[in-house]
């Protein structure tokens, strides 16, 4: 399958890639990793007219600590999260969502930025960094400006950035004492997309659920929080009973389209046993656990 | 619609061609370079046949333009047997019956071949953890991943022999 024909951009510099969006703004895409958008050019689903590929500016990859975040730029290949040492060491949630992104060719390749960008609900990342109240920064003609992630994804495959700006990082707040997270998957094979998965991060105070936020993926049109089953839990002590609670909320109030990968009833129950899963092993985290 | 210039070194030989921007990187291989070992299977970025080392890194061929790869280094399952030696991964692949059609071999082995660079040593689950986005349709796996123990001991003796 051949992408329709289209004129190519390979900027040097963060600034030469921001005047090629001003100026073809409306026309251009941003290729990244490219691998939802090449596949998505082969059968045609995308025909941009122009691609800007970003893949030269290597000032976009880094995963470090910086004041109270952990900065990760937007070009850093998937495969990066997996290997780095921060990130294995305090964020457990990241590293579990780095491992199970598509397969290890995908992850040489693919972008954290890109995916999330992308604003695809099937992601992985959207429902992680909404687990992890992350920031989007993006850049334009009028300089930076930061995204809450609550206000980043606006719609399928849409979000909040204009069409001349570029994300360039996202910032995790550094998870305070007692914190923990998880995501859990179920794919039918790897490199599938989820059937549904859950992304939790919480901080425990005592034997209480001080603060929680759950994402979810592939169970609806646009990354979603499961905030009823969030209120399920903050304020809590862990048990049996509250677990289940949230777990049932999340299937309530997640929105999953039947398909290949089952139906609605199933993909609720599914989301259940995520999201409790999720919590189990962001609590034992939060314990002191692995 | 664009072409380019593209410079790039594959198998050690430097090669100059022009190219429509939107040439596949594994369409560039097979029909430009008439490199056919690298395989083109799903078409949809799931299989992996069309797996060749980019400066290093195991990637999926048809999932990249060729544009992208000016200045690459890039190896392909040609690049392999040195002198009509096979590679230890082919000599594996011999030896333990990797495979049977054959037609996602040349992938697998380059799959191999980059994660063998990080990780010499891999458990069996490393092994099948490292193969997960190549699909092999006829094996059931076994014998590759047996093929690829096989390869990676053999590396390793012949580092600890020395040159």
């Amino acid at each position: 399958m051949i992408p329709a024909a289209f004129d190519y951009h390979s900027p040097r510099s963060l600034d030469e890639a921001l005047s090629l969006l001003k100026q073809h703004a409306g026309d251009a895409k941003i290729l990244a990793g490219g691998q939802s958008l090449i596949p998505a050019m082969r059968f045609r689903l995308a025909m941009p007219a122009i691609l800007i590929d970003i893949n030269r500016l290597n000032d976009l990859r880094y995963v470090e600590e910086r004041g109270d975040h952990l900065a990760i730029g937007a070009m850093t290949r998937e495969h990066a999260l997996e290997d780095s040492s921060v990130v294995r060491r305090s964020y457990p949630l990241l590293h579990d969502t780095a491992v199970v992104i598509a397969d290890p060719l995908v992850r040489n390749q693919a972008t954290v930025g890109g995916n999330i960008a992308h604003a695809d609900p099937a992601n992985d990342h959207p429902a992680t960094m909404l687990a992890y109240n992350a920031t989007a920064v993006a850049k334009g003609p009028k300089g930076e400006r930061t995204i809450p992630i609550d206000d980043f994804f606006t719609g399928l495959f849409e979000n909040a950035m204009a069409d001349d700006e570029i994300l360039i990082e996202i910032r995790i707040p550094k998870p305070a004492a007692n914190s923990g997270g998880a995501y859990t998957k179920l794919e039918r094979k790897v490199g599938d997309y989820a059937i549904s998965a859950a992304a939790v991060q919480l901080r425990l105070d005592g034997d209480k659920v001080a603060e929680a936020r759950i994402g979810l993926t592939n169970v609806s049109a646009v990354p979603m929080r499961a905030k009823a089953a969030e209120a399920e839990l903050v304020g809590k002590s862990i048990s049996d009973a509250v677990v289940e609670a949230a777990g049932k909320a999340a299937a309530a109030e997640c929105d999953p389209s039947p398909d290949l990968r089952g139906g609605v009833d199933y993909k609720r129950d599914i989301t259940r046993v995520m999201v409790k899963r999720s919590i189990q092993r962001a609590v034992a985290r939060a314990k002191g656990g692995k | 619609m664009s072409e380019h210039e593209v410079t790039l070194t594959i198998n050690g030989e430097k090669v100059t061609r022009s190219v429509e921007a939107r040439t596949l990187l594994v369409h560039f291989i097979r029909e430009d370079l008439s490199l056919t070992g690298t395989h083109i299977g799903c078409d949809t970025t799931s299989c992996g046949a069309c797996t060749v080392l980019i400066c290093g890194k195991p990637i999926k061929s048809c999932t990249m333009f060729a544009v992208q790869a000016d200045g690459a280094e890039i190896e392909t399952i040609e690049s392999l047997a040195a002198g009509g030696e096979l590679h230890p991964l082919q000599e594996g692949f011999w030896e333990k019956h990797g495979l049977q059609c054959g037609y996602c071999t040349p992938g697998m082995i380059m799959s191999a071949k980059g994660f063998l660079a990080e990780n010499p040593n891999p458990t069996e689950d490393e092994i099948r953890h490292g193969i997960s986005g190549n699909l092999c349709r006829c094996t059931g796996y076994n014998k590759i991943v047996e093929a690829i123990q096989y390869a990676a001991e053999k590396l390793q003796a012949a580092d600890a022999g020395g040159e």
